[in-house]
């Protein structure tokens, strides 16, 4: 058994750019994710943070092989799953499962709880022991939803009860990975956190790795332990998630860190915020050299020139960048 | 003194099939000049409406609005409730004017940024249509779009979400109001477009002398901003006092579990998020008494079960800090004391 449930080795995914109309050719790539290296260890959370459009999003799909990858190498479970079909991608999906952001257009509106848990075991062809329905209730009552609303349609549910049916779907099948696309950011703040607990508190139950996408950096620490920080389809730092915030590297890593409002008066007057210039470029015509360096304040000419190295700066802490933070 | 903005009792209540939605019930704020206000809450809680009804925006023959908003401008006092459509239509964008979530829904397709912004320039100023984009382009400007000049004959679609969140705020601003609604100014936008765009609110508000009412969810960018936060819950407002009061000593339970809940980068990850049990309420059908009761961990201790029965009312408990609960402020401390 290897040490890492998932592996990824400078993985890229490009959608082609097509110009309008109805004869359009390619005139360009997406480069939404453009060689990114990252590992989940057993048991482990890893947060992929980053704004919109920086790829992270994808990097969830491809790992599910709802992308087809450009070019690089998917390692799950010890199985090399680049370039599997879907059928031989069937009975891997079993033990990898997504959690989709939005609990409203995640569920079927036609299909009762019941169906839509329990469709996991169809497709798979599976009878679980006791029981299609009786796994299904144990499910309901695992998420803290009542399993009496078996017949219930997703619209009698609320938007964190939604999310909860839609994480009892992931869990049918048992999986090793649970790969979360912004599980909460839908949900109001009081709803978040029963969530957020209900996550933590599967994972030491049933031994859950959780590859973590999204952007608020907040839930992002509390729930991961370690973090990867992506912008414009590039790993920019990856570090453990105490380091990470104690101790920045890269200029995009604080300057998001100093973004984020913090939900206290007092240090939000005294803090000292970097606040950055601009928007993020197009993926279709990324900058050159460091992607970053059209929006920071320590680029100089070789951060126009050259794509920096990753660089490990202590043993779990790597950064790509000419001038990292010391 | 009075403020620039009073709201007194205002209750809006609409018709749906399910039954009566009372949104805002008894709901009662002021902001001045130079002054922001945030209104706290979640989906649901009638965070929006009331401020709807303020701009006049609201359905005349669907909804029910009673109370009063009055605005103190320097020719005498306006009932923006009372007074009627034309009246109202003059005060808006003027007076006062609004910014929506999404900059993306709230801008026309069709025309461009400069047009867009003009048009609300030509409502209140004599001048050719070379002189509204000419105002438009100074108003990017000021809102911080470089290149201006070619930048205000774009569309829509050319700018990116912070910046057609720039060109929203400089429409809203185009005829000088002293009153900005920001209704989620930065809930659609990345962190780092969200602190530029909060920065220039408040520069923009130092500069013009606004009064600004900031209607958000998150508690994070109302500490950032607002002189003084109003929490909704159920459609009444349940704590009302300055940010150092709210942060630092809530009192309300409401209050108090959102504070907890959510997770602060400041501090170690270790601990379990204090999450609020339940959900919000439905406005169709309120709880009776508080709304809050069915959540609120502090209830059992309120021995005379007033909870249960009777709606607590808004009471100040001293120096201007407002809040709607039957647990007296020193008992709610010395119960978040033994539990801690």
């Amino acid at each position: 058994m290897t040490e890492n449930i998932l592996e990824l080795n400078n993985l890229t995914k490009f959608f082609p750019a097509k110009a309008g109309g109805i004869f359009s050719r390619a005139k360009g790539e997406v480069r939404a994710v453009d060689g990114v290296s990252l590992t989940v260890a057993r048991g482990e959370t890893v947060g992929l943070v980053g704004e919109s459009g920086c790829g992270k999003t994808t990097v969830g799909r491809t790992v599910m092989k709802l992308y087809e990858p450009t070019s690089g190498q998917i390692v799950f479970d010890g199985q090399d799953i680049t370039n599997l079909k879907r059928k031989e991608m069937k009975p891997i999906r079993s033990k990898m499962q997504m959690i989709f952001q939005d609990p409203f257009s995640s569920l079927n509106p036609r299909h009762t709880v019941g169906t839509i848990i329990s469709s996991s075991y169809t497709i798979h062809d599976i009878e679980p022991e006791g029981g299609v329905e009786h796994s299904v209730r144990e499910l309901l009552t695992l998420v803290g939803l009542n399993p009496e609303h078996i017949n219930r349609f997703p619209h009698e549910f609320s938007g964190g009860q939604r999310q909860r049916i839609g994480i009892a779907r992931s869990l049918a099948l048992k999986p090793k990975l649970i790969v979360a696309d912004e599980p909460v950011s839908a949900l109001d703040v009081s709803i978040q956190a029963q969530v957020i607990n209900l996550l933590d508190d599967l994972q030491k139950e049933l031994g859950l790795s959780y590859l973590f996408v999204a952007h608020d950096l907040s839930i992002v620490q509390h729930i991961s332990d370690r973090v990867v920080v992506m912008y414009l389809g590039k790993v920019m730092e990856m570090a453990p998630t105490r380091e990470l915030f104690a101790n920045p590297r890269h200029p995009y890593t604080k300057a998001l860190l100093s973004a984020v409002p913090v939900a206290d008066p007092k240090m939000g007057r005294s803090r000292e915020r970097i606040i950055l210039q601009g928007d993020l470029p197009s993926p279709v015509n990324p900058p050159s050299g460091c992607v970053f360096n059209t929006r920071c304040w320590k680029a100089q000419d070789i951060c126009r020139t050259a794509v920096p190295e990753t660089i490990q700066v202590t043993p779990l802490q790597t950064v790509a960048c000419h001038f990292p933070e010391v | 003194m009075s403020k620039f903005l009073e709201v007194t009792n205002l209750n809006v209540t609409f018709p749906t099939q399910d039954g009566e939605v009372r949104a805002s019930n008894e709901v009662s704020y002021s902001v001045d000049l130079g002054e922001t206000l945030a209104i706290v809450g979640e989906s649901g809680s009638g965070k929006s409406v009331s401020n709807l009804a303020v701009m006049g925006l609201h359905n005349p023959t669907r909804t029910k609005i009673t109370g009063s908003a009055v605005l103190n401008l320097a020719n005498g006092p306006v009932d923006v409730i009372s007074a009627s459509a034309e009246t109202v239509r003059r005060l808006r964008g003027k007076a006062m004017s609004m910014i929506f979530q999404d900059p993306m829904s709230a801008l026309h397709p069709f025309f461009t940024i400069g047009d867009q912004i003009a048009e609300g320039w030509h409502l209140y100023n004599k001048g050719s249509k070379k002189d509204g984009i000419k105002k438009a382009t100074e108003m990017l400007e000021i809102v911080g779009i470089p290149d201006a000049s070619s930048r205000v004959h774009d569309y829509p679609h050319q700018f990116s979400g912070g910046m057609r969140q720039r060109a929203m705020i400089a429409m809203a601003l185009v005829n000088n109001p002293s009153l900005l609604i920001a209704d989620e100014p930065t809930t659609a936008l990345d962190v780092t477009v969200q602190s530029q765009i909060l920065k220039l609110l408040k520069d923009l508000q130092k500069e013009f002398n606004m009064a600004i009412i900031l209607i958000t969810h998150d508690l994070g960018v109302v500490a950032e901003v607002a002189d003084r936060i109003c929490v909704m819950y159920g459609g009444r407002i349940v704590e009302n006092g300055t940010v150092d009061d709210i942060f630092y000593r809530p009192e309300h339970p409401y209050t108090l579990g959102l504070l907890n809940s959510v997770p602060r980068i400041s501090d170690g990850q270790s601990h379990r998020l204090r999450a609020i049990p339940g959900q919000p309420p439905s406005l169709i059908s309120l709880p009776s008494g508080c709304a809050f009761q069915p959540r609120c961990e502090y209830s059992s201790k309120v021995t005379s079960g007033a909870c249960n029965s009777t709606v607590p009312s808004l009471s100040d408990k001293g120096s201007g800090h407002l809040s709607r609960c039957h647990l007296d402020v020193a008992d709610l401390n010395n119960l978040v004391k033994d539990k801690a």
